[in-house]
């Protein structure tokens, strides 16, 4: 088995280490369930605790606002856990342990080529901080069957957001569908679309902007379709501040045509859908200039540097990276490889029906057609700050507070304020 | 208008006989039974609905499930619709296969023959059952009893440890003559105005400081320094003779007697009222444990309820038994207490 | 109970006997007060003043002793504005949004809060049966947690909700022809077959916030209300029934008259309560539409909390502001009450 040949050295060292200090060998590791992400990860490090007497993992399940909070503040106070689930990849690299040391080099660089960028942050340009286990990519559920009823055709792979629009307000207005379209309120799933109608996110230098032609391009579509009815405001004008929304339920219950949302959503559909109608999931659309992004996320597992096992830890989430575990839970929880043996290979999905599975491989194959402002933007450290500043801004749009014109230029404010805020430091 | 306030102000009717005005107070009290508590009623139907059944729009007073036949040649259980045109109308079907709108049926007891009709000709054959597994499931999910256990225990100690504190400090503010009365009175009714999610970061960082992060201690002790206490417990206190505590003065009784054995019996009423405030804050107190406490073994049953939500989906059935589970506890505490806080509020109210 | 308590406070009254012998009375009093001040200053005064300090700090570092100082540049940034009554015209419109919504909802929710707990109150002091039974239907609500109370409502209201549903059911029928004109000629939109957006239109998503949160609240005001009522001596209205005064007379000239003292206590209760609003509308809107419901609470949660990048100063700032102005209104209590007690 890899395992024993990679980490066994490792961890062999840690528990020499420790066994000087016979008391404590248990680590604290902080996750949140999209789902049943914490059983499965509880139940597979059972097995690392047997291969390992005397390692406890203790699994301390969160509400996912614990993780967003919370966890930053007890990091800087010093009373963080040993290892966590997180989302803010970029935003809390001040505190990752460096598994660098711990782990077979080359083994991680080959696999995780594409994400160990998203945990460095302003760090070691050769650190490995952290392990993808949740790949996740923005784009659209489609109800097939509303599209069929209406006998009208469902556009092709490079078809344009304008195409869309007009065929699913088409398919609305020949069925009993409610509404065309609607997008997750969310910064970071807005961010695709807008990269797809040309925003850059980072002017020359590298700093953070906003305000691009690009940008206010999507943002003044998306609030035209609000005001046409092409989308419904129930999402985007129905919460405040940052404030997730999703229009999962409308989809579910056939009112939908066309669904903007991401890959985690696939194991609901499957399981609530089941026979009520048909859906697919089809590419991200395009903009005017060809780009037809969606954003790239997700999230993954990390030491912290606070912990005072680090060689314990390490192994664990080395132990998580190899490749029949990941694959394992992979197919358990019913996500996206991040690993690029497993992509390779393909998951097998446990338990689901053929239309998730292939939904789940229609995510998988989007991924080389993510561009690569939309990697930069998600590995950013502090894209946070622009997702909340974007929501915040484009729904006082959408609900007709400030013109389209006034949120772009408060969203430049508000972030030249968060960026001199960040600078102060 | 003036009929209006007749309605509110008069008595019931003489001779046992209901005037309109008691017919218009009947109305307007069943009308707050609907609006208070029809919402809590349609909370614990929910909370036995399957997943599919809480999505549907229109939503449905109570639980239905569909039903399922087993039909020979099938290994899962089949749906079952009843037919509502072709030759098979008005009969009992199972579905086999569905392709977009088009569905393929069986008459269950003769699974050979395959019919084929549209889906909009079948109409879903259901049946109202509480599906228990949102239940039982967090049973099996987590430590239940555990964060049962660990609620109960942070609610009862802050519970004690304020009525305690703010009783004897109470005590003295009402009932003692001395230097720097007024400004300790002034800072108690100003600490009253801010609210602990203002000061989350200090707090926390003191907390962390003193080692009592991650202890249940760190819930108890800053939830049990809230000033409303005392305010309310001085309120009540001040209207208790002085006479009674002169004569046992008289009697060589030491100021602790006169305290516990003469105003704490005295208070019981605006004491009781306290304490059902001080179980109700505590228990359902979410945002501070959540900070302080970070070790599954220390969770309460707040933040398990919680844990349901991840970052894009949020597990309604069960969080909806979770919170079904959670009031049940509170419920029972505020049918035992309520005689004593009508009373108890009568009291303090007003003065 | 007092089994297990009366020995513990037997034992303790030995060395207290000794303390009060060797303080005296005046001291004593100081003792009582010892446990409460320690607890209040550790863990509500000590914040409070760390909160200060933070207010003049600024940069996105947890621990006080790294951030740099700022002076006033936080209160500056939340007070600058080219016209007060324009959020759009400030440095930091949210803020003032934020505040407008607050001084909005305070009145509105004040303001029926105690309308309909008096109604209220005066009908459960009528001689009715069952009234301890709905002295508790009408008391419920205050024990659900402020989320419970927005899940509940969020469940009712949302577009595919109950209330959508059950409208739906009665379209077409007189009673919702009757409601939709009232409601256009109130200014609003007529009703349609889709069902309102409750929580997505600005309007209703504002009216539903006062809604749930006097529904949540409204029986602790009623009890207090209640039990003043219940004060009001038998013999005063018996004397007034002998003049023949009328149920109207007989409630402006002596019950509310009577009552004001309590409603004194509701009033400014309910003030407080009412601008530190925050949990119920924040699980149910999340201040939105928009800004439409986001509070002066939810606004230093969002900057110094749950925000990104974390503000600890802009919202310690904007925490002090809100103390000073609670502070004033206590005040105002305060004269009130000391003119009410002289006049």
């Amino acid at each position: 088995m890899t395992y024993h040949r990679l980490a066994a050295p490792a961890l062999a060292a840690a528990l020499a280490a420790a066994a000087a200090d016979a008391s404590a060998q248990e680590i604290r590791f902080m996750c949140y369930s999209d789902g049943n992400e914490c059983e499965v990860y509880d139940d597979i490090l059972d097995r690392f605790e047997e291969e390992n007497e005397g390692v406890t993992v203790a699994v301390d399940t969160v509400p996912y606002q614990a993780i967003l909070e919370n966890l930053p503040v007890q990091l800087a106070a010093g009373t963080g856990p040993d290892m966590a689930k997180v989302t803010d990849l970029g935003g809390l690299s001040d505190h990752y342990l460096d598994l660098a040391p711990h782990v077979d080099r080359a083994y991680w660089e080959e696999n995780f080529d594409r994400t160990l960028g998203w945990y460095r942050g302003d760090r070691d340009p050769e650190g490995i901080f952290g392990m993808h286990s949740q790949l996740t990519i923005t784009g659209p559920f489609v109800n097939a069957t509303l599209f069929e009823e209406a006998g009208v055709e469902m556009p092709g792979s490079e078809a344009t957001w304008e195409d869309w629009a007009e065929a699913t307000r088409a398919v609305t207005e020949a069925t009993e569908a409610d509404f065309p379209m609607a997008m997750d309120r969310s910064g970071h799933r807005i961010a695709g679309p807008a990269i797809s109608y040309g925003a850059q996110l980072f002017d020359e230098e590298g700093n953070p902007t906003l305000s691009d032609e690009g940008f206010e391009a999507y943002v003044a579509k998306f609030v035209e379709w609000h005001e046409d009815g092409t989308m419904p405001r129930d999402v985007w004008g129905g919460a405040g501040g940052s404030t997730t929304v999703d229009a999962a339920q409308e989809f579910i219950n056939g009112e939908l045509v066309f669904y903007y949302s991401g890959s985690w959503n696939t194991g609901r559909m499957e399981e609530q859908i089941g026979d009520f109608f048909d859906w697919q999931v089809v590419g991200s659309p395009c903009g005017p200039e060809g780009v037809c992004t969606g954003m790239p996320g997700g999230s993954g597992i990390v030491g912290f540097e606070q912990t005072d096992h680090p060689e314990v830890v390490a192994a664990i989430i080395d132990f998580l990276a190899q490749e029949e575990v990941y694959a394992e839970a992979t197919a358990r929880t019913l996500n996206i490889p991040a690993h690029a043996a497993v992509a390779e290979a393909g998951v097998e999905y446990e338990g689901v029906s053929e239309p998730a599975s292939d939904a789940l491989n229609a995510w998988a194959r989007q991924v080389p057609q993510i561009s690569p402002v939309a990697y930069d933007y998600q590995g950013y450290t502090n894209n946070r700050a622009m997702f909340n500043v974007t929501v915040e801004r484009v729904s006082q749009a959408v609900v007709g507070e400030l013109s389209v014109e006034e949120a772009m230029r408060r969203m430049e404010e508000d972030l030249d304020a968060a960026m001199a805020e960040v600078g102060a430091e | 208008m003036a009929r209006i306030v007749d309605m509110l102000t008069a008595t019931r009717g003489k001779g046992g006989r209901l005037h309109w005005t008691d017919w218009v107070s009947y109305g307007y009290l069943c009308f707050g039974l609907l609006l208070m508590f029809g919402p809590v009623v349609w909370l614990v139907l929910s909370s036995f609905k399957t997943p599919n059944e809480l999505d549907r729009f229109p939503p449905r007073f109570l639980p239905y499930v569909q039903e399922t036949v087993e039909v020979e040649g099938f290994d899962d259980p089949l749906l079952v619709y009843t037919a509502t045109a072709g030759e098979l109308e008005g009969q009992r079907v199972a579905l086999t296969r569905r392709a977009g709108s088009r569905a393929e049926v069986v008459v269950p007891d003769d699974p050979e023959n395959r019919i084929r009709l549209q889906m909009k000709e079948l109409e879903a054959r259901e049946r109202v059952a509480f599906t228990t597994s949102n239940y039982t499931e967090l049973f099996e999910r987590f430590t239940f009893f555990r964060y049962l256990f660990n609620s109960t225990f942070i609610t009862v100690m802050a519970t004690a440890i304020m009525l305690l504190v703010n009783s004897m400090a109470a005590f003295a503010l009402s009932k003692f003559e001395f230097r720097g009365r007024t400004t300790v009175l002034l800072l108690v009714i100003a600490t009253l105005m801010i609210p602990q999610t203002v000061v989350l970061v200090p707090l926390y960082l003191l907390v962390t400081q003193m080692g009592l992060y991650n202890s249940l201690w760190g819930v108890i002790i800053p939830g049990a320094a809230t000033p409303t206490g005392v305010f309310l417990l001085r309120q009540y206190m001040v209207t208790i003779p002085d006479e009674i505590l002169d004569a046992a003065r008289m009697d060589k009784a030491s100021e602790w007697k006169i305290y516990w054995r003469i105003i704490l019996p005295l208070s019981a009423p605006a004491i009781a009222v306290l304490a059902i405030l001080a179980i109700m804050w505590r228990w359902n107190d979410f945002l501070w444990p959540l900070i302080v406490l970070s070790e599954n073994e220390n969770f309460t049953l707040q933040i398990a309820l919680f844990s349901f939500q991840g970052e894009f989906q949020t597990d309604w059935p069960n969080l909806l038994a979770m919170t079904v589970l959670t009031l049940l506890p509170i419920s029972c505490v505020f049918m035992f207490l309520q005689k004593y806080i009508a009373t108890g509020i009568a009291s303090t109210g007003g003065k | 109970m007092l089994r297990v308590i009366a020995p513990v406070m037997n034992v303790i009254e030995l060395p207290f006997r000794w303390l009060q012998r060797r303080l005296g009375l005046k001291l004593i009093a100081w003792v009582f007060l010892l446990p409460n001040i320690l607890l209040f200053g550790l863990f509500a005064f000590l914040p409070v003043i760390l909160n200060v300090f933070y207010g003049m700090t600024g940069g996105t570092d947890v621990m006080l002793a790294d951030r740099p100082n700022v002076g006033a540049a936080n209160f500056e940034r939340l007070l600058s504005c080219d016209n007060y009554l324009d959020p759009n015209s400030c440095r930091d419109d949210k803020f003032w949004r934020a505040v407008y919504n607050t001084i909005w909802f305070v009145t509105l929710q004040v303001g029926f809060m105690v309308g309909f707990a008096l109604i209220t109150a005066l009908v459960l002091n009528r001689k009715i049966r069952a009234r301890g039974f709905f002295r508790s239907v009408f008391f419920f609500p205050v024990l659900l947690s402020p989320v419970v109370v927005a899940l509940i409502w969020k469940w009712i209201l949302q577009r595919e909700g109950i209330l959508n549903a059950f409208l739906d059911w009665l379209n077409g029928t007189w009673a919702i022809e009757g409601l939709s004109a009232v409601i256009v000629a109130l200014g609003g939109t007529a009703l349609s077959v889709q069902g309102i957006a409750w929580i997505t239109d600005a309007g209703w998503a504002f009216f539903w916030s006062v809604f749930i949160s006097v529904w949540a609240h409204m029986g602790f005001y009623t009890l207090i209300l209640l039990a003043g009522l219940q004060a009001i001596p038998r013999d005063v209205y018996e004397a007034a029934t002998m003049d023949g005064a009328s149920a109207f007379r007989t409630l402006r000239r002596i019950t509310l008259p009577l009552l004001a003292p309590t409603m004194l206590v509701v009033v400014i209760l309910a003030l407080i309560k009412g601008v530190q609003t925050f949990d119920e509308v924040y699980a149910f809107t999340g201040g939105g539409p928009g800004t439409a419901t986001t509070f002066i609470i939810q606004y230093i949660y969002e900057e110094g909390f749950a925000g990104q990048p974390r503000l600890f100063g802009l919202a310690a700032a904007a925490s002090i502001l809100l103390a000073l102005v609670l502070v004033v209104l206590t005040g105002i209590q305060l004269w009130l009450n000391r003119r009410s007690v002289d006049g």
